[in-house]
């Protein structure tokens, strides 16, 4: 166990090492997040309910994160270096934990940015839709990484990320809304843990399909 | 340590690989030849377990952790110098006394005045002995060398040929070249692709 999170770690931190010095990915997903909610500033009427507000919120969370999942295997596609990460001896399925925390990290980190504007241009959240967040980060990383690995190694990549991760993730929009929104955001809480959980085990479980012929 | 029975490999209705038999005992040097297309590049990509066979039967003795690739990509990360993606494999591959391993290779294949260079900013030929060195790191017990001499210079395949002659009957080797007559000396056998 502990040398397949070891493993787990030397990928991911390679992972981030690759971002700190190419800094393809967290920019662009910053100056998406603050880009879009300056628009949701613009579009949405003057007077309009906080529950659009949280709603536009969910959605800039999760083209976010679509942004950052498009770009997650692009070091591996380009340069055909998967090839080298299969034929490592190490799990196959430490490669997708390994890309789930680095794009976790530069979810949370564009998170850090977001939640804040998203206050200055609307109204600060509270800690459900904090929690609701992080719980949520976990899911969008466990399906995420999955299927930009699927994507990865299909022609048409650009379309069918979305196509396969939009579906998959709107229980998650659901869960978070309702977290957001809803007083006693408990119940939403759970049922974001859950849909982690499950996904995660799912995911965890198929990737070494994914990533083998 | 392979052995083939059979063996074919189609993509789609592209038939690659046909009926294919051969036989590679442990220390043996199996030279690959063939013009473009006959599926040199599919059977080393099958022997190292990147593809699965569509019939017949192929064994491959050591497992992937113990199995050296060297493909057309040379598999190291363009933003990583070659001392952080040596540093990366070997990590995954536990590779005993990493560092003193690491700098042994980089010295013997001369890259150790590269060694905190980019792999993006190496010349083709380093990256092809940089490659080399990420194939042999974890001491294999069968290397797979596809057209390894390709983008090395005089100085580096020469290189390769004292590798490949010191190595000879100590490792399992599987090599496909266009080259053969480089080869064809240290080799037990040739497997000629139509």
């Amino acid at each position: 166990m502990l040398r397949y999170f070891g493993d787990a770690a030397v990928l991911a931190r390679k992972d981030l090492r690759l971002e700190l010095r190419a800094r393809d990915t967290l920019p662009a997903m910053l100056l998406f997040v603050l880009a879009i909610l300056v628009v949701f500033h613009f579009a949405l009427p003057s007077g309009s309910s906080r529950l659009a507000e949280l709603g536009l919120l969910w959605i800039a969370i999760l083209f976010t994160a679509l942004l950052g999942l498009g770009r997650a295997f692009v070091a591996e596609r380009e340069q055909g270096l998967l090839d080298g990460l299969v034929l490592a001896p190490v799990d196959r399925s430490a490669i997708w934990l390994a890309k789930g925390i680095a794009t976790f990290a530069f979810l949370a980190v564009a998170e850090v940015v977001a939640l804040p504007a998203f206050g200055l241009f609307f109204e600060p959240v509270g800690w459900s839709t904090v929690a609701g967040v992080a719980l949520a980060d976990l899911g969008i990383c466990a399906v995420g990484t999955l299927l930009a690995a699927m994507a990865a190694a299909g022609r048409a990549r650009e379309l069918l990320l979305p196509l396969l991760f939009l579906p998959l993730a709107l229980p998650i929009v659901i869960g978070g809304v309702g977290a957001s929104v809803v007083d006693g955001s408990g119940r939403y809480l759970a049922f974001l843990a859950l849909y982690d959980a499950i996904f995660a085990l799912l995911a965890w479980a198929s990737f070494e399909y994914v990533v083998t012929e | 340590m392979i052995r083939a029975a059979g063996l074919e490999k189609r993509y789609g209705d592209k038939r690659v690989l046909r009926g294919l038999d051969f036989e590679l005992g442990r220390g043996g040097f199996l030279v690959v030849t063939g013009p473009n297309g006959s599926g040199k590049t599919t059977l080393l990509r099958l022997c190292a377990g990147l593809a699965v066979p569509s019939g017949g039967t192929l064994d491959v003795e050591p497992e992937r952790g113990a199995i050296g690739f060297l493909g057309h990509e040379p598999l190291v990360y363009r933003e990583l110098t070659a001392l952080e993606n040596l540093d990366l494999y070997g990590r995954l591959y536990r590779v005993p006394e990493r560092r003193e391993r690491i700098g042994m290779l980089l010295e013997r294949f001369g890259l150790w005045e590269s060694r905190r260079v980019r792999a993006a900013k190496l010349s083709r030929g380093q990256l092809q002995r940089l490659a080399l060195c990420r194939s042999l790191l974890h001491r294999p017990e069968l290397l797979i060398l596809d057209e390894p001499f390709s983008g090395l210079d005089a100085e580096g395949a020469e290189l390769l040929d004292r590798e490949l002659a010191g190595m000879r009957g100590q490792r399992t080797i599987l090599c496909s070249t266009h080259d053969p007559e480089r080869v064809v000396p240290l080799a037990s056998g040739r497997l000629a692709l139509a």
